[in-house]
């Protein structure tokens, strides 16, 4: 495994990003379209790994009510937009997967 | 301000954040053993990455058995927004060594960024404002050092048929969804999670890529059509 080439790259990346304009004096205006684009990295990519956690979780999309972790993801997703609590979602979600998990025998 | 004082108002504004951050670090901790990662190796995550959310991907990644070349392109566009943190932070710093600029950018973490960026904005910033920053970001890098460590010491006890691996989606949406503040948002988040959903099975993990770019594409969209 090339773990540690991973380590290391991404080390350095987030490290060159983080210096970039820390080390480049002076206020430099970045494009706007820029601004807005990084704007939804986080939101994007994140969604991006959750969706295949929830509707594919053996591989193939599965939108059923024996999909445990459908269910208890959507729920999840409810309790963080009412409480915006991480402590309550992941409960909330922890909790229903393994009551669902009994209930339909896996 | 003195140096030392400024120091100490940089732990104080810190400490309340470890509340947060800890049960990350604790989680990641476990994670990490659950994909395999040896404790040393996760711990040097920590050291060498320092950055939460990227070591969760990176993590999410290794345990689907993704090329390295994807985990390494995923965490670096998943890091960009600190380009932002470090525009906005830069006319603070400009004044500083280099060797201060350095250490600095190392603790420069979305935490950090928010508990200096805030104090410069509503302070008379002083001649020694650096050190609350060292002060805010030293707290937060111990932090997370430490909560790794519990993390990984309680993460071989830990059944497998407890479903663990899936706090690693339940804290991505902890994170995602009190972060959408308007239509824009939420359209990223949708057309990026339907993406993901029927790409699941290209090669190489490349349906995570197309997914995140069609999220951004799908956001800006929404975005420039309001105005």
């Amino acid at each position: 495994m090339n773990l540690w080439v991973v380590f290391l790259l991404v080390g350095l990346l987030t490290y060159t990003i983080r210096l970039s304009f820390v080390l480049v004096q002076g206020r430099v205006n970045m494009p706007s379209w820029f601004q807005r684009a990084v704007r939804f990295v986080p939101i994007a990519v994140l969604s991006a790994l959750i969706a295949p956690e929830l509707f594919n979780p053996g591989g193939t999309v599965d939108v059923s009510l024996g999909n445990a972790r459908l269910l208890a993801g959507l729920l999840a997703i409810g309790v963080a937009w009412r409480t915006k609590r991480v402590g309550f979602t992941i409960g909330a979600g922890m909790a229903a997967l393994l009551v669902l998990q009994i209930f339909l025998g896996h | 301000m003195s140096s030392r004082t400024e120091f100490y108002a940089g732990i104080r504004a810190a400490l309340p954040l470890l509340i947060g951050v800890s049960p990350f670090g604790m989680i990641y901790g476990v994670l990490a053993l659950g994909v395999g990662m040896s404790a040393g190796a996760a711990q040097a995550m920590s050291v060498i990455v320092f950055a939460g959310s990227a070591q969760f991907v990176i993590t999410q990644l290794i345990g689907l058995g993704t090329p390295w070349g994807v985990i390494v392109l995923t965490a670096f566009v998943v890091n960009l927004r600190h380009v932002l943190y470090s525009v906005s932070i830069a006319p603070h710093l400009q004044s500083l060594p280099s060797s201060w600029k350095a250490l600095l950018s190392y603790l420069l973490t979305d935490e950090a960024y928010a508990v200096a960026i805030t104090r410069y904005n509503h302070h008379a910033a002083g001649a020694h404002r650096h050190w609350f920053f060292l002060g805010a970001g030293l707290t937060l890098w111990c932090g997370w050092q430490v909560s790794t460590a519990v993390g990984l010491v309680l993460g071989g006890q830990v059944p497998s048929r407890w479903s663990l691996d899936f706090t690693m989606p339940l804290i991505f949406i902890a994170l995602v969804v009190p972060a959408m503040k308007d239509r824009a948002d939420v359209a990223a988040a949708l057309t990026a999670g339907g993406v993901a959903m029927l790409a699941a099975g290209l090669p190489l993990k490349l349906g995570l890529v197309a997914a995140a770019l069609a999220g951004i594409l799908g956001g800006l969209t929404v975005e420039w059509r309001r105005q």
